[in-house]
């Protein structure tokens, strides 16, 4: 690997088809020893299909897949480790009833003769886990992890085989600041070694930030591939979505008077949330910024009936009014919960988007007897009105892009018109355009008098929608911040505990 | 064909959807109903008395155990669980009914007053059974297959110990009383068939037009969505764990007329051929998806089996079991295809 101008990875003419739909069309690209190529497009684009190709999951319609110049059997998973081109799924793809150790090693594990070397692994194991920085005991059962420190185990699990090429679609959709940073590092270090990063992402900031090229595809076409430094932030977008996005987050507009929708007291979750209170006004957009991992979901989900709480209070209009289940919270508060985790919270993934659309509250459409008929009418309003592309109604959901899949949870929760909408990372994996269409919806919904709450690890979203930011720091409401105290040093002085709650601050 | 496509009105999208949604339906429908349907030409073929009323109609009168408790099976597994308790509880309730109505009927109470009673007992003995399974898997948080297995062996173990290791018999005057609940017929229906049809309907309708089954089949295909959409998951999972505790006492009270007698063998493998109904009829063993039609389909097709290995003497009836073991397999063949297109 020491010749830097060979590539070590080459797409040449690479076209791909599912059934009558062509999702990549004849697309050409070097990957460079010691170069971050990112790829960026917008849901549907065909980044992820072209991910697939390359590192031999998925064969091409037409086409070829190059190392080091030479044709390789495409299609193959494990003629492509063999090389050492590895790809960390957007989707985790961990054994969650086996261990840290033996999910870092699945396929991989070190033996001595007939036996397992454990000494061995857990060396290794050790020595990948401080690469990636994560501080987990290697015998803990990978279900007990968060989110992210599962990506972290993914990667890890890529980095402790030899690597030429390294292909990570969507990593830092669950991370943190702190994390991607750390990310940040590990890649430029693999970076420096010669290793190729192919790095697929919706976030243009970190692109901007890590890059070395920009591959830009469109409805399956490559727009052009460019030096990030030829490229600003505006021109990605402009390619990407092929016309300019003016603003991606909608203007801040505050209600004059505030009433309190919803009075929290006191709230505690044994493990998550210790003693919050706060209150949530109608027509605010309130923010819930902090690290993974701060309370912020579990909050939210306790407040809802959708777990159970050590003790507190909620009221509603002045009065006690704690729903004991998610359905009291539908009826008694007008509460909804738009789930963080799309797949395994939100949507029957193997379901069409009507049954998914019509689930939450399915008896509106009749109590003893479903009235399909009318079941459908409202569905066909909202595909029209949220503007949802199933191009087969019967199609389970999930063989809709991510975008879309958001769109029918959007629907879903919102079919109920409720008073009180909580959404849960509600931009993780979607491309730039559905975004700020979901910026402009939690907008009007606030317009409307609606109080909204956005628990958000994306900083930028958190200061661009809200009118005041709730920060959580392990299981604690540290600060309420408002007006010109909603930047981005600001949240993270709380978040990260370098400051602590301001005397100004009381609940 | 230009006028006739003046003529047609167009197809709209929405149009186009539900026709390949009935299409797709058919498919996945067709194949049981397929099944079926080939073993009643074969029946016929090898033995012309097979397509005779009075053979369909004990085929069907036959199905009626097994397919009423298949109905309630239906719902326990699109929950994604499993009950094999069925068939030790049919006979736990024939073995109460039968002491029951005896009791009553010596100390002289009129006879079909008695039968009713024992009739309601069974009926009440089956929900309770079901409540108890289903709230063990909940409440308790045991899996299901647990659960049944251990309710099975106290339900079989109680059989014999208040049989006293022998069989309990219904009083001879009582019986005749009794008999025609099997034996009789509406119309030139057996009434088995009759009780089999309505509860077919009812259980259809139930899953397949009501919050109730939408809610069973989102529970059994993903518990978290289930629950982050405001369902209660485990009162589906005990409501579904009731409605085959109703079914199986509804199956028994069809079934202590006909022999008039319960013992260690009664029911016997009646889990294993409930299970095997509604999953060669269609229905996904890890739950999720089901249809009641198809574990009616499924089965008529075991009872045909049986019948038509009786009618003929190709195979031995011995091998019954295995044939019916290999439509089993053949069922998961198909279905595992039909996924991985």
């Amino acid at each position: 690997m020491s010749d830097r101008s060979t590539p070590i990875l080459t797409a040449r003419n690479v076209t791909h088809a599912f059934g009558p739909v062509t999702v990549l069309h004849s697309v050409s690209i070097d990957f460079m020893p010691g170069e971050v190529h990112a790829i960026v497009g917008e849901n549907g684009a065909g980044k992820s299909t072209l991910m697939k190709i390359l590192s031999g999951i998925l064969r091409p319609s037409l086409g070829e897949v190059l190392y080091l110049q030479k044709p390789v059997k495409t299609g193959d998973l494990r003629t492509m480790e063999d090389l050492g081109v590895r790809l960390i799924h957007q989707e985790l793809n961990l054994a969650e009833d086996l261990t840290v150790l033996e999910n870092l090693f699945l396929g991989e594990e070190s033996t001595w003769g007939p036996f397992l070397d454990e000494a061995k692994m857990r060396a290794k194991g050790r020595e990948v886990l401080a690469q990636v920085g994560l501080n987990v005991p290697l015998n803990t059962t990978v279900r007990n992890l968060r989110v992210s420190e599962k990506q972290l185990i993914e990667i890890a699990k890529a980095i402790s085989q030899r690597v030429t090429a390294l292909i990570l679609d969507e990593p830092t959709a669950t991370l943190t600041r702190q994390e991607t940073a750390q990310l940040f590092r590990i890649i430029g270090s693999f970076a420096a070694a010669g290793v190729a990063i192919l790095y697929v992402s919706h976030r243009l900031e970190e692109v901007k930030q890590l890059a070395h090229r920009i591959t830009i595809l469109r409805d399956g076409r490559l727009v052009t591939t460019q030096q990030a430094s030829e490229l600003s932030p505006g021109e990605i977008v402009r390619l990407m979505v092929g016309r300019s996005l003016n603003d991606l987050y909608p203007r801040k507009v505050l209600a004059t008077q505030q009433t309190n929708a919803l009075e929290v007291r006191d709230i505690s979750v044994p493990g998550f949330v210790s003693n919050a209170s706060f209150t949530l006004g109608k027509g605010e957009i309130l923010g819930f910024a902090g690290l993974v991992g701060a309370g912020r979901t579990e909050l939210w989900e306790a407040v809802l009936g959708l777990r159970k709480i050590s003790g507190g209070e909620v009221f509603r209009n002045g009065e006690k009014n704690r729903p004991a289940n998610y359905s009291q919270a539908l009826e008694r508060l007008r509460a909804v919960y738009l789930p963080e985790d799309r797949k395994g919270k939100g949507l029957l993934v193997s379901f069409d988007a009507l049954a998914n659309y019509s689930l939450l509250g399915l008896k509106r459409f009749g109590i003893w007897f479903v009235n399909e008929r009318r079941e459908r009418n409202a569905f066909e309003q909202a595909v029209d009105q949220f503007q949802i592309k199933v191009p087969d109604r019967s199609m389970p959901v999930n063989r809709l892009s991510g975008g879309n899949q958001q769109k029918v949870l959007m629907a879903k929760i919102l079919a109920l018109d409720p008073e009180i909408i909580v959404f849960d990372e509600p931009t993780r994996g979607i491309d730039v355009g559905t975004k700020a269409q979901v910026y402009r919806l939690i907008a009007e919904m606030a317009a409307k008098d609606r109080a909204c709450v956005v628990i958000s690890s994306e900083l930028l979203e958190i200061i661009g929608l809200c009118h005041r930011v709730i920060v959580m720091r392990s299981q604690r409401i540290v600060a309420s911040l408002e007006g010109a105290e909603i930047n981005e040093d600001e949240i993270m002085l709380y978040a990260t505990g370098v400051k602590s709650a301001q005397p100004a601050f009381s609940s | 064909m230009k006028s006739a496509e003046l003529v047609e009105p167009p197809v709209t999208p929405q149009a186009r959807g539900t026709r390949l949604k009935i299409a797709g339906k058919w498919a996945k429908n067709g194949g049981p109903l397929a099944a079926l349907f080939l073993l009643t030409i074969l029946g016929a073929f090898l033995n012309p008395s097979f397509l005779s009323w009075n053979n369909l109609s004990n085929v069907l009168t036959r199905s009626a155990f097994i397919g009423i408790i298949s109905v309630g099976g239906t719902f326990v597994i699109v929950t994604g669980q499993i009950d094999l308790s069925v068939g030790a509880m049919a006979a736990f309730i024939a073995s109460l009914m039968i002491i029951v109505i005896n009791q009553f009927a010596d100390s002289g109470m009129a006879l079909p007053l008695a039968i009713g009673v024992g009739m309601i007992l069974g009926l009440v003995i089956g929900l309770l059974s079901g409540l108890m399974n289903g709230l063990l898997a909940t409440l308790g948080k045991i899996d299901s297959f647990i659960v049944t297995l251990g309710t099975m062996g106290i339900f079989r173990s109680l059989v014999i110990f208040v049989a006293n290791g022998g069989t309990l018999t219904l009083n001879p005057n009582i019986r005749e009383v009794y008999r025609p609940v099997f034996y009789d017929s509406w119309f030139n229906v057996p009434i088995p068939i009759w009780v089999l049809a309505v509860v077919v309907v009812a259980g259809a309708v139930a899953l397949a037009k009501t919050p109730f089954g939408r809610y069973c089949r989102a529970v059994g295909s993903n518990a978290e969505v289930a629950h982050y959409s405001a369902i209660h998951v485990n009162r589906i999972r005990v409501i579904a764990f009731v409605v085959q505790g109703f079914c199986v006492g509804l199956a028994t009270l069809l079934y202590v007329p006909r022999l008039g007698s319960a013992s260690s063998s009664t029911g016997v493998l009646w889990e294993l051929e409930a299970i095997t109904a509604v999953v060669v009829g269609g229905t996904a063993l890890r739950g999720g998806t089901g249809r009641v039609s198809g574990s009616i389909i499924g089965a008529l097709i075991l009872t045909m089996i049986g019948n038509i290995l009786n009618l003929t003497n190709i195979i031995s009836v011995y091998l019954n079991g295995a044939v019916q073991g290999v439509i089993i397999l053949g069922a998961a063949l198909l279905q595992r295809n039909s996924r991985t297109r």
